[in-house]
């Protein structure tokens, strides 16, 4: 199990550097850099101009050289510009250039400046991210018990109509994108035009404080689209239990029927699913970018957006840095947890 | 004049789809007619979650393909009256030479709803299938070498597959789909790199299986290489020697990026099957009659996988839909005046809270677009494992 572990973290690692790689290439070609230079300094900058801006922040050096210093590995650029001023990577504004550190990358916890921000990106992400989290954890409260029982009850008599209506149900989900779920439920239930207004059509007021009324609308838009497919799964799964010999063994025993579905049916039932939850966190990912994008709710999502459309490649890169490890980290939980559960399988 | 009541309302937009009915219930009457030749198509109308949601894809397969003939319409889509902006549904539109009513209401530049939701369709109707199609066979072609041979092939494939499926599906949109990317002709190199393997497929389905007959199999490849070669020369390079094909740049932006976002997930399909269906006893029998291994693949493999295959193409189709409804809903890669889903419910949210015309009939459109999608996947399923 241990070898297990340690071979995927270091597959993680490797697909990381890949992904941070593929980004920082993307982010530093040279219409992206022109771009960065014209929305830093003014749109109708000589091309003269832009090379020399570039130049004297370092984005003229050969990408792996510019990849190192971002990773850390290689020593931050000293360069003294064409207008005399020394830059580099690891001099901060107001500090001397002798006094700055050699190495600055994300592996000594540096992650950059954003330059639509003009904020640290460590501090940045980390104040977006604990606001998105707020967000993940009602959404999780919500579609994973809501969820289960669905599926649970479903799959509990195959056939029957609580099944069929209940598996119209989640299928009706799974084909509601977040964007369409979203429009509709604040047309219905924030919009004048309907006139319910029960709750609010933006989610900026929950940034600081998450009531019933600004919260519900984001939370229940993600959860819905995620909550038919794990219904589905847990339906799929639960069906297949309930045929197993050992089940039918105990109702010939007489054991009643809830009981059954409790306690002898329920466990085997809940390991595909557990799975399927955890792979489920990169689609959350998605609709987190959508719903915070529509719901104007500033957290990790909307940041994304702003980063990936302003070329801000150090927030950029540190985005999908958490991303990527947030994607890989489920994966591997999800892979560790059914070896747990499922004792057929075994890693080995 | 008045506003229509909703129930004239409803009577006209019933009779401007009157094509529309008329095709479906012609398919209908055919496919029922005949449905013990047809088939697992025909099986599926022994279903009824497939037959709805059958009959849901085809309405709007249908309204897109007449549609783009001009026909359901009522006006251009792109004609702006500035006394019809944010107008309600029903409103009369005084003007010689065109329809008098906007049925569904007009959005913020006074354009006329329902025209958009029409040609919305067609938006999608000519990327999702092909783009689905494309991903398929680049899945296809990496994903059972990779089942049927495992071992190093196996691991770097997957490994490849995985860093795609790693990253947020929208931060790749962001990173591929911009006009910087564009200028650099990235977008157009992928294009030519996952656009040649439909051809790779099908020379190799031809070659593997018209081996031992040379001169068939040599008229077989001739033919598909010279299709081929013209197709990818106009799609992928817009270098159509004959001048006939030709592929708009931001169109083929955002196919390219459809089809490297949906490939990898039918690679990983493609690949647990193969290693599946390999260890049969048929294929056994093919291995021992000296069957080259393409062969095996393609001939044998590929058609007992093609149960799951045709499923998830339904839901794969579906799943691209909303991916084109998400690039439109962020702005990425269509034109602004692109009557796209996406693009339209994206306009339209940002007035959501006093009018909600111009942003709900594209939002249901693709709802029930793609709800069909899944029904008819349902019920392709339960048909397909009847036998």
């Amino acid at each position: 199990m241990g070898l297990f572990i340690l071979r995927r973290l270091g597959v993680m690692i490797l697909t990381a550097i890949c992904l941070t790689f593929i980004v920082f290439f993307l982010t530093n070609l040279a219409p992206n850099l022109e771009k960065l230079a014209k929305s830093e300094v003014n749109q109708r900058m000589s091309d003269d101009a832009v090379t020399s801006w570039l130049a004297n922040r370092g984005y003229t050096q050969p990408l792996p050289v510019k990849y190192g210093q971002w990773l850390g590995v290689l020593p931050g650029y000293v360069i003294e510009g064409t207008d005399g001023t020394v830059r580099g990577r690891c001099i901060d504004q107001g500090m001397a250039p002798e006094d700055a550190p050699t190495f600055c990358g994300i592996l000594q916890g540096d992650w950059g400046q954003s330059s639509v921000f003009k904020d640290d990106v460590g501090s940045i992400i980390s104040t977006r991210l604990g606001l998105t989290g707020k967000l993940m954890f009602w959404v999780m409260m919500v579609m994973v018990p809501g969820a289960l029982i669905i599926g649970v009850l479903a799959g509990m008599r195959e056939g029957s109509r609580t099944d069929r209506s209940l598996s119209t149900v989640s299928i009706l989900s799974t084909a509601t994108p977040e964007y369409v779920s979203g429009v509709i439920f604040i047309a219905v239930f924030s919009s004048s035009a309907v006139g319910l207004k029960w709750f609010k059509g933006t989610a900026t007021s929950a940034m600081d404080d998450i009531t019933f009324a600004n919260f519900t609308l984001p939370v229940l838009t993600i959860a819905l689209y995620g909550m038919g497919y794990i219904a589905r799964m847990t339906r799929a799964s639960m069906t297949e239990v309930m045929t197993a010999q050992y089940i039918r063994t105990a109702r010939l025993k007489g054991v009643s029927f809830g009981n059954i579905v409790l306690k002898h049916a329920l466990r085997n039932a809940l390991i595909a699913p557990f799975t399927v939850i955890m792979l489920q966190f990169p689609w959350l990912l998605n609709g987190v970018v959508i719903v915070e994008t529509l719901f104007n709710y500033k957290g990790f999502g909307w940041t994304l957006v702003q980063a990936a459309g302003n070329n801000d490649i150090e927030l950029l890169l540190g985005v999908s840095v958490v991303s990527v490890v947030v994607v890989l980290t489920t994966q591997l939980i999800s892979d560790i947890g059914y070896v747990y559960l499922n004792p057929r399988i075994s890693v080995t | 004049m008045e506003p229509l009541s909703w129930g004239e309302i409803l009577i006209r937009i019933i009779g401007q789809f009157t094509p529309v009915w008329i095709a479906l219930i012609v398919l209908f009457a055919a496919s029922i007619v005949y449905k013990r030749k047809l088939g697992l198509y025909g099986k599926l109308f022994d279903s009824t979650i497939g037959m709805i949601g059958f009959a849901l894809v085809m309405f709007w397969v249908f309204t897109a393909v007449f549609g783009a003939m001009g026909m359901i319409i009522t006006h251009d889509g792109l004609q702006q009256f500035a006394s019809m902006k944010n107008k309600v549904p029903g409103t009369f539109l005084d003007e010689e030479g065109v329809y008098n009513y906007y049925l569904l209401g007009g959005d913020n530049l006074g354009r006329d709803v329902f025209t958009r939701m029409v040609k919305g369709s067609w938006e999608v109707v000519k990327i999702a299938p092909f783009a689905t199609l494309f991903a398929f066979m680049v899945g296809i072609t990496l994903g059972l070498p990779a089942g049927y041979y495992g071992g190093k092939l196996d691991t770097f494939l997957s490994f490849l597959a995985n860093l795609i499926l790693a990253f947020p599906v929208i931060l790749l949109f962001y990173l591929l789909v911009t006009p910087e990317i564009v200028a650099t002709g990235i977008p157009v190199y992928m294009a030519g790199v996952l656009f040649i393997f439909p051809i790779v497929f099908m020379v190799i389905l031809m070659n593997s299986r018209f081996y031992t007959q040379p001169a068939k199999r040599n008229m077989y490849l001739a033919f598909v290489l010279v299709i081929g070669a013209w197709l990818y020369l106009g799609i992928a390079w817009n270098a159509d020697p004959l001048g006939i094909i030709s592929f708009p740049a931001n169109l083929l932006v955002v196919f390219v990026s459809v089809v490297f976002v949906n490939s990898p997930t039918v690679f990983r399909i493609v690949r647990g099957l193969a290693m599946d269906i390999k260890t049969r006893d048929y294929v056994a029998a093919a291995q021992t009659r000296g069957e080259g291994p393409w062969y095996i693949m393609l001939w044998e493999i590929l058609p007992n996988a093609r149960g799951p295959l045709i499923v998830d193409f339904c839901l794969r189709i579906g799943y691209t839909t909303i991916l084109l409804g998400t690039l439109g809903f962020f702005g990425l890669g269509l034109s602004p005046e692109s009557p796209d889903w996406g693009s339209t419910i994206n306009e339209g949210r940002k007035l959501l809270s006093i009018y909600l015309h111009p942003a709900l009939p594209p939002a249901f459109a693709l709802l029930t677009l793609v709800l069909g999608l899944n029904l008819l996947a349902d019920g392709l399923r339960e048909e397909s494992l009847r036998d």
